[in-house]
């Protein structure tokens, strides 16, 4: 294959991200628009004291998840651990970063997977687009992120709702073709409207698969963040990273097991989201 | 007045519905398309009317295309061919604002299988069609109330519908249908998840309804009994066509060919038949002007060994037999007053035979008179009741019913 000039795709892609870059304003937009939700919630989860928030996070798992004593005992414990530690503010701004991109996610996400639902073409498209943003590296999604945002927390809310969001569309459209004929069939005959058979018959049918999507991201996100420290999106993931860096083998486990304790939190309570009848 | 008008309908599932139309100009066979065309016909050139006011019931083996049938009737399928027209309203034309409007108003749907939406309560279910037509939330909850009462579903309203059987399931399909209070409903083998005891009470409930409201109902089943039970007219249907259109006499006197013959081999007769359908001319005499010679005459003429007697406004007296007859005209007596049997059986007009098979074997050799306004219209003698049940054509001696 040597006959051919090798395809100068970076350099393409460079060009194009360069001309993007023309669009600014959007970009700036964005980020302040990011920011204001990030600091807001870092803001409103930081100012609680950190006992009423492990009371709070160790009462939501015992009451949405089942009520399993264990899994309340082992939120408590750890959490108090990790404040123990001194990983307390990290994990708050990590939350942060989560939430974040997860609020963006669904927000974008759950209309992009109706939209898809609804339209075979749409579906056409989007769907190995997906294929793609899933499939690459997660932190190839660093290098667009910091040409257009920068260094800090915002682009790492970016590359994560990038990385972490197709789970969400992909179920939504998912959850969205597997209700019934039978029920669009009754939502029909009773002579519902478009958004009422949506928000009245589809939207509740697929709501379990939904949550299951919305789960995922909010995992994938976590993970996402992690290494998102690289760009300087400070939280948990900073800790790890620098843990590596200085090859501090306890260190950087202190703060993966902070880590763990947040990822079974917040997939405890997002799948009993998803299980629970209301 | 035509409540539905149906012609030519026609719905091809597949690909090549224009290929398969052409075939079935042809008159080739459902079996046939589907070998040439891989494509299914639901149903084939269905023409028909459903009368304001009637129950009209739709049978055919599963898969004869019922439901697809019912369907074009709400346009929840579009046809490949044909028209409905609902009070006289074009279906194929209406846009959508027009055809909600319809769905809302005027025709609700009872599902085969049952539709109800799993997350909601059953009362929440019930008033869903009354929720999306925008109705406050009070009136809507008062007339899902007494939708689940008439169905007999009260104090269910707070469960969801995985936690009812079957049966009350398919009620709560109707309570939904009935609180839209359409003046069409479309029934889609709405009591076959029914156990046969409230089977029968939903039966007596929607013809009581339809006599109470006149509400047009489309009845779908597969089960005979059900069909003539609660229809005025049934079709029936064989792979997607149109076979017979009757009411239920006509059904099981003249099958149209032997599939209907088949349909109507086992069903019990004498809960179809009724006495106008076995009546005979009643010989009578009138006993303020005819005497005993008159009498026996008459009996000899029409060689009977008893015979009805009126007075002169035509009411119905008795009988007389033809041996106290003979006694009397040897005693020289001018009237039959005497020895009138006073203590007859009698019966009506829409009685059905199984109520009156005990009347006759009670006093066989007695025709049953069938009386109206206390005047004789006919008889029944055991006889015909018995030809009748067995199926063989029955002779209707000049009356018809
Ligand atoms: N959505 C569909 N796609 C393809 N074929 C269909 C579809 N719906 C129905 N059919 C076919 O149309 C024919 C009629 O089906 P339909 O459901 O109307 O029968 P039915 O008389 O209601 O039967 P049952 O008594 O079992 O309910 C069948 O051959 C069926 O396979
Ligand atoms: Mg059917």
């Amino acid at each position: 294959m040597e006959f051919l000039p090798r395809l100068p795709l970076a350099d393409w892609i460079d060009a194009f991200v360069d001309w993007l870059k023309n669009a600014d304003f959007i970009f700036d937009g964005l980020t302040s628009f990011i920011d204001v939700i990030l600091t807001g919630l870092a803001g409103a989860i930081g100012i609680l004291p950190s006992w009423i928030l492990i009371i709070a996070f160790t009462a939501l798992t015992f009451w949405f998840a089942g009520r399993k004593v264990g899994l309340a005992a082992f939120v408590l414990i750890g959490l108090l651990l990790l404040d123990n530690m001194g990983y307390w503010e990290d994990m708050v701004l990590t939350l942060a970063i989560v939430l974040t991109a997860a609020i963006i996610s669904v927000v974008v996400g759950v209309p992009l997977g109706i939209w898809m639902a609804k339209k075979q073409a749409v579906e056409g498209t989007l769907r190995p687009v997906l294929d793609f943003m899933q499939t690459m590296p997660a932190f190839v999604y660093l290098i667009p992120a910091v040409a257009f945002f920068g260094i800090g927390e915002v682009p790492g809310v970016v590359a994560s709702v990038i990385f972490a969001m197709p789970p969400t569309i992909r179920l939504t459209n998912l959850g969205i073709r597997q209700v019934s004929t039978e029920m669009i069939e009754a939502a029909d005959a009773f002579g519902s409207t478009a958004m009422q058979k949506l928000f009245k018959v589809q939207l509740p049918m697929a709501k379990t698969t939904i949550m299951a999507g919305v789960n995922q991201t909010i995992m994938l996100s976590l993970s996402m963040v992690v290494i998102a420290s690289m760009i300087g999106a400070g939280g948990l993931g900073t800790a790890v990273y620098y843990a590596v860096g200085r090859n501090d083998v306890g260190g950087g486990f202190e703060a993966g097991f902070a880590i763990v304790i947040l990822a079974i939190i917040l997939d405890r309570l997002t799948q009993s989201f998803s299980e629970g009848k209301d | 007045m035509a409540k539905i008008k149906v012609e030519g309908l026609t719905k091809v599932f597949g690909k090549k519905p224009k290929r398969a139309l052409e075939l079935l100009e042809q008159n080739k066979t459902k079996d046939e398309i589907l070998k040439e065309t891989g494509n299914t016909v639901g149903v084939n050139k269905a023409t028909f009317d459903v009368k304001d006011g009637e129950i009209f019931v739709i049978m055919g083996l599963s898969g004869s295309g019922k439901s697809t049938l019912v369907r074009l009737l709400n346009r929840l399928i579009n046809p490949t061919a044909g028209k409905v027209w609902v009070d006289s309203e074009d279906l194929s034309t209406m846009d959508e604002k027009t055809l909600r409007e319809t769905r809302r108003k005027k025709m609700s749907m009872v599902f085969q299988k049952f539709g109800l939406f799993p997350f909601r309560t059953i009362a929440s279910n019930v008033e869903y069609g009354l929720e999306i037509q925008g109705m406050a939330k009070e009136e809507r909850a008062d007339k899902a109330q007494n939708a689940l009462e008439l169905v007999g579903l009260k104090g269910y309203e707070n469960m969801y519908p995985e936690e009812l059987s079957g049966g009350m399931q398919q009620r709560v399909g109707l309570a939904r249908a009935l609180a839209n209070d359409p003046d069409i409903l479309l029934m889609d083998e709405a009591f076959s998840a029914l156990d046969p005891l409230i089977r029968k009470d939903m039966q007596d409930e929607l013809i009581d309804l339809q006599n109470k409201m006149q509400k047009t109902i489309v009845f779908i089943t597969h089960d005979l009994d059900e069909a003539l039970r609660l229809g005025d007219r049934i079709m029936i249907m064989k792979g997607g066509s149109v076979v017979q259109i009757g009411t239920p006499e006509e059904i099981l006197t003249e099958p149209e060919d032997e599939y209907v013959e088949k349909f109507v081999e086992d069903v019990d007769r004498s809960k179809v038949f009724t006495v106008g359908n076995v009546m005979m001319r009643a010989e009578t005499i009138n006993m303020d002007k005819e005497g005993p010679r008159v009498a026996m005459q008459r009996m000899k003429d029409a060689k009977i060994s008893s015979i009805f007697v009126v007075n002169r406004e035509r009411k119905l007296i008795g009988i007389v037999h033809a041996d106290d007859v003979s006694r009397l005209m040897k005693e020289g007596k001018n009237s039959v007053e005497e020895v009138i049997d006073r203590d007859i059986p009698t019966t009506t007009k829409d009685t059905v035979l199984k109520d009156i098979l005990e009347l006759l074997t009670y006093k066989s050799n007695v025709p049953v008179a069938v009386v109206e306004d206390e005047k004789i219209k006919g008889i029944v003698v055991r006889g015909t009741v018995v030809a009748a049940l067995s199926g063989s054509e029955v002779k209707l001696n000049g009356i018809s019913s």
